[in-house]
């Protein structure tokens, strides 16, 4: 498939945010300006982005706990990214939701998820509702590969599929669930191959290349918007860091580590661009304009306040406050 | 003013919405042509189509959360769950998904959404299909829950649920479904209105569900012994009309509350605390709370009469105050 210009460095853009903004997060969290869990997405920012630059702003996805680089290919603010990480009420949830919590409304993120797995229920009734609306809108419901044994896969992926829906279900298999690696908690290597249990597509793609990423959701996603069904997109790649902030993932051998360090999805899409019309100044421009963006997301959140205690009983309901506050 | 069951008086209130709001629609396990697994949707395929009115495989967990989802996204589902018991299956969807999404995002997001939870013993259907659980979600934040007694309470309160824009459990008794009443009013019976079912200036009998027709046995029994119950029915567990339950204990002093579930951790307890804590000046007496035992639901008839409450359990407390 032929890419244009255009593509190549929006997706270049997206994919660098992605990488500016967990490697800052990494380190706010160490020093302690991001309270709680942190899940980075280093190392696996192809796929968010290869799946992004196919969607609408109207298409829905839903996230995981790891969802910062979803939120980021997904066109999230990164201001009101890195204030809601600080806690800040300038934050997308007003401080309420962290690190785990996200979402945009407005740009079709129903939200990251603290629970393995539930993502997938709500991208049903996400497709449902674009299906049921005769929309050509879609969703794609971001998960891992640990997350493929937990039930929820299963009745999404059925339900999904007996009722045609417009999902593209997209597996970021980064061999590990917390510590425990695919090859124990699964006996399948490909994830892919589950989709003959429900009679859907099932394809497995490089996921540290962001090109194949692309070619393979774009079918996918032109699939679902012709009402043609779920599909499920296995994407292979690889999480730099420990399942949080804190896990040294020591259970990751170190040739296992190193293998994967050289494929990094960064410098080999980098390399990409400049054998395909890009110099070294376009590379390094594009560099200098994400490092700015994230500065400004930076500097946004230290200066923002953090919310009033009185918050806390804001927005349980949508019409009650007075009963939540009784203690 | 017409003359309808339990269960045609939730179909209607159902009916109504769905027949001006093209949004609204309702989907569980066998609700299609089936008609439901207590006949409740029977007839709705047939005015609504499939689209609107969509047999699920069983699978709760997607169940709630194509409510979650399809609720998040533009449109007002109502999910029927077979048996609130089914519950334990799809808890993730409900406790953490739906009632914390709005909160988690900052009040972005709105889930305008109704479970219908069918709920209680009776029908010699067992430990697994009898249970009254609804203390389990009016724990969690973020949730209503409601629970009417009467054809008429069902159908307004069924308006009220998918005009809400929260998630609803809407819990409904499978023993009463056949219970007839007249329904005059089809407007809306806003959440958090308790209902007084009967007037009396001596004893208050709060009860919920099928134990409002226990307690008004009961308080026709005291009547001829002189006792005039009063029997409040709160319609809603959350929010709670704490109001009505003062204002009756202003007049009798005296507080029965009887629900269906086993007595420990019931949501009776929940009452007996709001109004031990907020009202104990308005009690001559310790607060009386009757449910069923704490045992799983038995199966054979005899055994599950004796496992619940029933008029005399409330008479017995009643005689107490002396």
């Amino acid at each position: 498939m032929k890419m244009n210009k255009q593509i190549l460095k929006d997706m270049y853009l997206r994919m660098r945010r992605i990488r500016e903004f967990e490697v800052k997060a990494q380190n706010l969290f160490a020093e302690g300006k991001i309270p709680g869990f942190v899940h980075l997405y280093i190392g696996e920012e192809a796929v968010a982005t290869g799946v992004s630059v196919c969607l609408r702003d109207d298409d829905f996805i839903t996230s995981t706990h790891r969802g910062h680089g979803h939120i980021v290919a997904k066109g999230g603010d990164l201001r009101f990214m890195m204030a809601e990480l600080f806690g800040k009420e300038s934050g997308y949830c007003k401080g309420k939701g962290g690190s785990m919590h996200i979402a945009d409304r407005t740009k079709g993120i129903l939200g990251a998820n603290g629970i393995v797995g539930a993502g997938q229920n709500i991208a049903v009734g996400a497709g449902l509702s674009c299906s049921y609306r005769q929309t050509d809108q879609v969703c794609v419901c971001f998960f891992g590969d640990a997350s493929t044994n937990q039930g929820t896969f299963h009745e999404s992926m059925n339900l999904a599929s007996i009722w045609k829906l417009p999902i593209v279900f997209v597996c970021e298999n980064n061999y590990y669930g917390i510590s425990m690696s695919q090859a124990r908690h699964q006996a399948i290597k490909d994830i892919a191959d589950r989709g003959a249990s429900y009679g859907i597509p099932g394809i497995a793609v490089d996921g540290n290349d962001v090109t194949a990423v692309y070619e393979a959701a774009n079918e996918a996603i032109a699939r679902a918007r012709k009402g043609l069904g779920p599909t499920l997109l296995e994407c292979k790649t690889y999480r730099h860091r420990g399942h949080f902030e804190g896990d040294a993932g020591l259970y990751k051998p170190t040739e296992e580590q190193k293998e994967w360090l050289a494929k990094d999805p960064l410098p080999r899409f980098s390399s990409f661009l400049l054998e395909n019309g890009f110099s070294e100044k376009d590379v390094a421009d594009l560099d200098k304009t994400v490092a700015d963006e994230i500065a400004e997301a930076i500097r946004f959140a230290d200066e923002s306040a953090y919310p009033a205690v009185e918050k806390t009983v804001e927005d349980v309901y949508s019409d009650i406050i007075e009963e939540v506050r009784s203690r | 003013m017409k003359t309808m069951t339990y269960g045609e008086a939730i179909r209607e209130g159902m009916s109504i919405r769905m027949r001006e709001d093209n949004t609204v629609i309702l989907f569980g396990e066998d609700v299609g042509a089936f008609g439901g697994c207590f006949g409740v949707s029977a007839g709705m395929v047939a005015e609504f189509g499939e689209n609107r009115v969509r047999d699920t495989p069983i699978s709760e967990g997607v169940i709630i959360g194509a409510a979650v989802g399809s609720a998040a996204t533009g449109l007002r589902p109502i999910a029927e769950l077979m048996f609130i018991d089914f519950l334990t299956v799809g808890m993730d969807q409900l406790v953490n998904q739906a009632a914390k999404m709005r909160y988690m995002f900052g009040g972005k997001i709105s889930l305008p959404m109704v479970v219908r939870l069918p709920a209680g013993a009776g029908v010699g259907a067992a430990a697994q299909h009898s249970q009254s659980l609804e203390a389990w979600v009016t724990h969690v934040p973020g949730l209503k829950v409601v629970y009417p007694s009467t054809p008429q309470d069902a159908l307004g309160l069924m308006l009220s649920a998918i005009d809400d824009d929260n998630p609803v459990m809407f819990v409904e008794h499978k023993a009463i479904y056949a219970v007839k009443g007249e329904v005059e009013n089809f407007d809306p019976i806003p959440l958090g209105k308790g209902d007084v079912k009967r007037q009396g200036s001596d004893v208050t009998i709060v009860a919920t569900g099928k134990m409002v027709y226990e307690a008004l046995e009961a308080a026709k029994t005291l009547a001829a012994d002189g006792i005039e119950a009063e029997v409040i029915d709160p319609r809603t567990l959350y929010p709670l009309d704490k109001d009505l339950i003062a204002q009756s204990l202003a007049k009798t002093h005296k507080l029965v509350i009887v629900t269906e579930e086993n007595k420990r951790g019931a949501y009776s307890g929940e009452i007996a605390a709001i109004v031990a804590e907020d009202y104990f000046d308005l009690l001559d007496a310790p607060i009386a709370r009757i449910g069923a035992l704490n045992s799983p639901v038995p199966f054979c008839p005899q055994l599950e009469q004796y496992y619940l409450p029933h008029s005399k359990d409330i008479i017995a407390a009643v005689k107490k105050f002396g």
